[in-house]
């Protein structure tokens, strides 16, 4: 059974962007984000980071267990379907 | 910031463990979904000379730079989708190489493994090249090397070698396992390390309309200017971008670059074989939004200067603070800083006394300008991820090369495997050895895009018209594709030798036999190479051929076009066909070139 690409990419943004708004909610107001022209970039891009990583998780979860539900007609290892 | 790093490399590094249980892709047969095949098709390609060197060409050359994709990538992919996909698939080679020996002969893949191995080798330096710079601007060996006591100009040693160093710890760790899924990973990766920086830098410069008042006008059409070649950034004219460009570097580059085309193999059937590149072609469509931009934003920004701020603290006490950049920021333009020469630090000058603009660094130091302590992470992980696929991947494709297509064919026949293996793991070390020398040759050039599609247009476009010639003209024999690919290859030397881009000084930007004409930039000397290369190869293959005995037509099955069984699609409805596709993009394509003419 091969894993869905998703889950573990959607963990892996889930957790960066749980970083990013936390540290973004603590330093709110710090003057560094003068760089970023006063944007809280960590905070602002940690929630986008977030929502991305849930959706994907959540889609390839259940992408799996559809998959679980009807499994794949096995076929033969190498076979190539070529036209005529 | 440097916790926050290792912290996100770590979870780069427990995930990829993960993903070894998962099957390997050749193991897993040819099963994967096409969309992550297409996603993994483009980031196959998304190494340093994308993230950085399109970045730097955006600085130099400007919105031009998206020829790269709208008359260069996409159109090339569609044609790998629609012609060629059939012909790898059914032939099942693995290397280009291989599918040379299958089609001709045994002496057309060595000399063809040779020049693949010296074109990978070239292209992992130039990521070390790109991942030393910015270890060295990221300054954080200063203190050390000075406390030490040792110059400064060191510094670019010890980061190629400790670049070197890490990627022969990632490629030993297994590190290209289950490839396809960390493609996909890290294209999401960059896209989510970029994605601020192209938003906060259009807001600094007040956006779209800003950005074109800050800048001269020719840097934001695409093809004003393009009828002659001094009046636009690139300095090409409007058949040398179209043939050069567009044509050989390009086809030449999707076409035969089994990095890339690998990717598409792992998918279920040749029908989804031939639509991965299709696929590919959206995404990477709006990539230059992504990656010239950024370099476009930074040479429109403000180039620093002495400023003085003056704030009140919670105290009531007036503080004054000034900032006074440096010399190297300070003789830059925008963002882009002046270029050093690493060893030294002294700024390097132009033929004509100016100092020379560092535009590999335009990224970098975006990045740095922008992004806060946090964000800075995500930005720099997904620049180094970039960095790591590009050796990694091409000193692994040496590695294959040289053990399989050189020393297993022709130095030591019929050894044991694990004497192969032994080989592999030696040709691994040799080839980040061959690397490091070619960063240093990469340091010579102010844009890795340059040195990039020199190199292409050595090993590429030569091997563009044996392909073209081998797969669509059944009376091309092995003499032929041998004797062109040597005059081909020896033709684009020659050109290089005898040419030299403006303001350069003759050596290795060209020019080294004697200077018999003046190209206005290096992209356009790349291109006019590419096209000598190409032309030189088809003329002379045609002719070697017509005098040579073809092979005969039941060898061919497979290898030819018109000796190849053509797919049958008539059970598949005409709007999911690939062809349907095809012009879906196309027509795209040509809106886009429309918008930004």
């Amino acid at each position: 059974m091969n894993l869905d690409l998703r889950i573990p990419m959607g963990l892996m943004f889930t957790l960066v962007g749980l970083i990013l708004t936390v540290f973004g909610a603590a330093t709110m107001g710090n003057p560094m984000y003068a760089k970023s022209l006063d944007i809280n970039a960590n905070l602002d891009w940690g929630i986008v980071l977030l929502l991305f990583g849930g959706t994907m998780f959540l889609l390839g979860r259940a992408g799996q267990k559809k998959a679980e539900r009807e499994p794949q007609k096995p076929m033969p290892e190498g076979t190539v379907r070529r036209g005529h | 910031m440097l916790l926050y790093f290792v912290f996100v490399l770590g979870i780069g590094f427990a995930l990829k463990r993960y993903m070894k249980t998962s099957k390997d892709f050749f193991q897993a047969g040819r099963a994967l979904p096409a969309w992550i095949c297409g996603l993994a098709f483009i980031s196959a390609n998304l190494g340093a000379q994308e993230v950085i060197g399109m970045g730097a060409s955006g600085a130099k050359y400007g919105i031009a730079t998206s020829h790269f994709y709208w008359i260069g990538a996409i159109p090339a992919m569609i044609f790998v989708g629609i012609f060629m996909m059939p012909f790898y698939y059914g032939s099942k080679a693995r290397s280009v190489p291989e599918f040379l020996r299958m089609r001709f002969d045994e002496k057309t893949r060595a000399l063809n493994a040779c020049s693949f191995a010296v074109m990978t080798v070239f292209s992992s330096g130039i990521s070390m090249y790109a991942m030393a710079r910015l270890i060295q601007t990221l300054h954080v060996f200063d203190y050390i090397f000075i406390s030490a006591g040792m110059p400064l100009g060191w510094i670019f040693h010890f980061s190629i070698l400790l670049s070197a160093i890490i990627v022969l710890g990632y490629i030993f760790l297994g590190g290209l396992t289950s490839a396809i899924y960390n493609e996909v990973l890290q294209f999401f990766l960059i896209i989510a390390g970029f994605l601020p920086l192209v938003i906060i830098g259009l807001k600094n410069v007040g956006g779209i309309s800003g950005l074109r008042a800050s800048l001269p006008q020719a840097y934001m059409h695409s093809w004003q200017g393009m009828t002659h070649a001094n009046t636009n950034p690139l300095g090409v004219e409007v058949f040398g971008l179209a043939m050069g460009l567009g044509f050989v570097l390009s086809f030449g580059y999707w076409c035969t670059d089994f990095l890339v085309i690998q990717t598409a193999m792992a998918t279920d059937s040749e029908e989804n074989a031939r639509r991965v590149p299709l696929i590919a072609a959206i995404p990477k469509m709006f990539f230059p939004f992504l990656v010239i931009l950024p370099g476009l934003l930074a040479i429109g920004a403000a180039t620093p200067h002495v400023v003085t701020t003056t704030h009140t603290d919670a105290s009531g006490a007036i503080i004054r603070e000034t900032t006074v950049p440096t010399e190297v920021e300070a003789k830059g333009q925008g963002l882009v800083p002046a270029k050093t020469n690493p060893l030294t630090g002294k700024i390097v000058l132009d033929a004509s006394g100016k100092p020379q603009l560092d535009y590999d660094l335009a990224i970098p130091s975006m990045l740095l300008h922008f992004f806060p302590t946090g964000i800075l992470g995500l930005g720099l992980t997904a620049l180094l991820a970039s960095f790591m696929s590009g050796m990694a991947g091409n000193v692994t494709a040496f590695n294959t090369v040289w053990t399989y297509d050189l020393y297993q064919s022709y130095i030591k026949k019929g050894a044991s495997d694990a004497h192969y293996l032994a080989m592999g793991r030696w040709a691994t070390v040799g080839g980040i050895l061959l690397s490091m020398m070619t960063a240093y040759v990469a340091s010579g050039f102010n844009n890795i895009m340059d040195t990039l599609q020199l190199v292409f247009s050595f090993v590429n476009a030569p091997l563009f018209a044996t392909f073209l010639l081998g797969m669509f003209w059944k009376r091309t024999t092995g003499n032929g594709a041998f004797i062109g690919l040597i005059s081909g290859t020896v033709a684009a030397i020659a050109h290089h030798g005898l040419t030299l881009p403006l303001e350069a000084h003759p050596g290795i930007h060209g020019g080294w036999i004697a200077v018999l004409h003046h190209y206005p930039s290096d992209m356009a000397q790349n291109f006019w190479t590419a096209i000598w290369a190409f032309c030189i190869n088809f003329g002379v293959t045609i002719v070697i051929s017509l005098f040579g005995k073809p092979k005969p037509e039941s060898e061919l099955v497979g290898l030819v076009y018109s000796l190849t069984p053509k797919p049958d699609l008539g059970h598949v409805e005409w709007w999911k066909r690939p062809e349907a596709l095809a012009v879906v993009l196309i027509v795209m394509v040509v809106g886009l070139n429309v918008i930004f003419r």
